[in-house]
């Protein structure tokens, strides 16, 4: 079995399982925030008048809470949803809720692997499409929509029919100007959004084993633009040590039998990797950067749970250092704990030198619900996950879809940029 | 199950179109169906009328997790949505929360079903009836487990063996 059956033959108590087969597994994590949890909320007022029981959850200290789509609170319906988010945990008795103002608090995924919430192995469920991300850490991490997590909430279960797996075999390393997100483009790009879906999409070879566990995370995120079940990465000592300095105990690896089967092999060679971009209106639509159009940028975005990682913030402050931006530019760190980061080794003063507006972890812009969105007609360079019509602002704006290198080289000169060609 | 059909004749409608991410906010079911299908058809929610259907082309409903999205169109009055394929997801809350019936047709029914055809879904018998066509086409069968949920009435009515 490869790494994905084995953690969901254990999960659902079965010797063995394969593709196809039907299985309720049990779950080790869930994961809602203030979009997801109001929508469960409701799920369980409608349960309650069907005379369903819904006073306890199956296991409070397995369930924790994000605030992070529209925080800072953007106005008060968004508001509210955060008070009922607060009564919910508290009623339940749920522990682990990052509250924004308090702390550490960020976009979820960046907190499931930032604070270790999920380990190597585990089942992991969200209210939340790119909950995906975290099958970098070796774990099954799959989204569900507000019934699937209410299920889950009550019964600690789920059922998942078992998927196929494809596998994306990297051999040798990434050249500098490339990163993680330039691959998984590429490969959304050759296997369209549709290429993934229902599937499993494994990651693995020389040049993964060289990548760190956050570009790992980046691969992982966006397999759920095409449409995958989950995206996974067999689980090595770098992420034993990521997780251990998180504060992690008890990790405990699973990985893939050496007779493991999958449907499709896909091999790229590193070093033919190029920087890319995906225009818009769909994250298949790839261009080479050195060949994108000429388009006069309004807007460069570095932020959400793909683009706004710690060594993404990085990447983007080798770029602008010293420089100055000649488009609007936000970045926005994907939780507290990366924002101090920066703070602590000099990347915000970098960024606030370079005359960007340094903004606080939110989900925001990326999703076109505040903090930023685009107006009609304007265009955007974005290092977040998705392009479609209206996605981020006007359903007349335009969102182009790059690295963190791209996106802030392309700030620079208010055109789509390789970072190589920067002056 | 008859109803008439509203045909958006392309691929990949994502959630971002079906329920905008501006209305993630919202949880009455009532005013999202008003904002349902907006970033694509501004004239949807005047037109839709109770047990219509959505004809649509491969891998509806991809992008987000949303659960705003089926029940966005459920709430507009959307019974079905036929299509070339669904993403994963959406098909999933589809029928886990007993919103609509998402339904695999194949390319002979997406060309044929035009706009404002009245069909007849005959889930028994794995079928679509064109009745303003008088024509007939095959709809892909429900795997077994999707099958059970959608009888029982949703996740939480299905009782497992």
């Amino acid at each position: 079995m490869n790494i994905t059956e084995k953690i969901l033959a254990r999960a659902s108590g079965r010797q063995r399982v394969s593709p196809d087969d039907v299985i309720f597994a049990n779950v080790d994590k869930v994961m809602v925030h203030d979009v997801s949890g109001p929508g469960v909320i409701k799920v369980f007022d409608k349960l309650k008048k069907q005379g369903i029981n819904v006073d306890k959850l199956w296991d409070p200290t397995k369930v924790w809470v994000a605030e992070d789509h529209f925080v800072p609170s953007a106005d008060k319906v968004s508001a509210e949803n955060i008070v009922k988010l607060s009564n919910f945990t508290k009623n339940y008795g749920i522990e682990k809720h990052f509250k924004y103002g308090m702390g550490q608090y960020g976009i979820c995924h960046t907190l499931s692997h930032e604070e270790a919430m999920v380990l190597p192995g585990e089942v992991y469920v969200g209210g939340d499409s790119h909950t995906n991300t975290t099958g970098a850490l070796g774990s099954f991490a799959c989204g569900l929509g507000h019934t699937d997590v209410a299920y889950v909430l009550l019964n600690g279960k789920i059922w998942f029919k078992v998927p196929q797996t494809l596998y994306f075999k990297l051999n040798g390393k990434l050249p500098d100007h490339v990163m993680a997100k330039d691959f998984i483009l590429k490969i959304i790009g050759d296997i369209s959004t549709e290429g993934g879906a229902y599937k499993t999409m494994q990651f693995g070879g020389s040049g993964i084993n060289e990548m760190s566990v956050e570009s790992r995370l980046t691969m992982c995120n966006m397999t759920t633009e095409a449409g995958a079940k989950n995206g996974i990465v067999e689980p090595d000592q770098k992420v034993v040590d990521y997780l251990t300095s998180r504060g992690a105990k008890n990790i405990s690896l699973v990985n893939g039998d050496a007779d493991a089967e999958y449907e499709k092999i896909y091999e790229y060679e590193g070093s033919e990797m190029e920087p890319l971009v995906a225009k818009p209106f769909s994250p298949e639509n790839i261009a080479i950067v050195r060949e994108a159009p000429s388009v006069e940028l309004d807007k460069s975005y570095i932020g959400s749970c793909t683009g706004a990682k710690y060594e993404d913030l990085e990447a983007a402050a080798k770029v602008l250092k010293g420089r100055k931006v000649k488009i609007r530019t936000e970045i926005l760190p994907a939780s507290i704990s990366i924002y101090k980061r920066a703070m602590e080794n000099g990347l915000l003063k970098i960024f606030l030198d370079a005359g960007v507006t340094v903004g606080p972890p939110t989900c925001g812009a990326c999703c076109g619900a505040h903090m930023g969105v685009l107006a009609k007609d304007e265009i955007c360079i974005s290092t977040t996950n998705r392009n479609f019509p209206g996605r981020m602002g006007h359903v007349d704006s335009q969102t182009y879809l790059s690295s963190p290198l791209v996106a802030a080289a392309s700030a620079v000169t208010g055109k789509i940029t390789d970072p190589r060609d920067l002056k | 199950m008859k109803g008439n059909v509203i045909k958006y004749a392309r691929d990949n409608i994502d959630t971002d179109v079906i329920i905008p991410g501006q209305y993630l906010k919202v949880h009455d079911y009532a005013e999202l169906a008003t904002h349902a299908m907006e970033g694509l058809d501004p004239d949807f929610h005047s037109k839709v009328k109770e047990g219509d259907f959505i004809l649509s082309g491969r891998n509806f409903g991809c992008g987000s997790s949303r659960e705003h999205a089926p029940i966005a169109l459920s709430h507009s009055g959307i019974k079905a949505v036929l299509a070339l394929s669904f993403a994963r997801i959406f098909y999933r809350n589809a029928v886990d929360g007993a919103f609509l019936l998402p339904i695999e047709i194949d390319q002979d029914a997406y060309s044929d079903i035009s706009e404002g055809d009245q069909i007849d879904i005959d889930i028994k018998a794995n079928q679509i009836n064109n009745l303003t066509k008088n024509k007939t086409y095959k709809m892909k069968p429900f795997s077994e487990i999707i099958g059970k949920i959608i009888e029982a009435g949703g996740l939480f009515k299905y009782k497992p063996d």
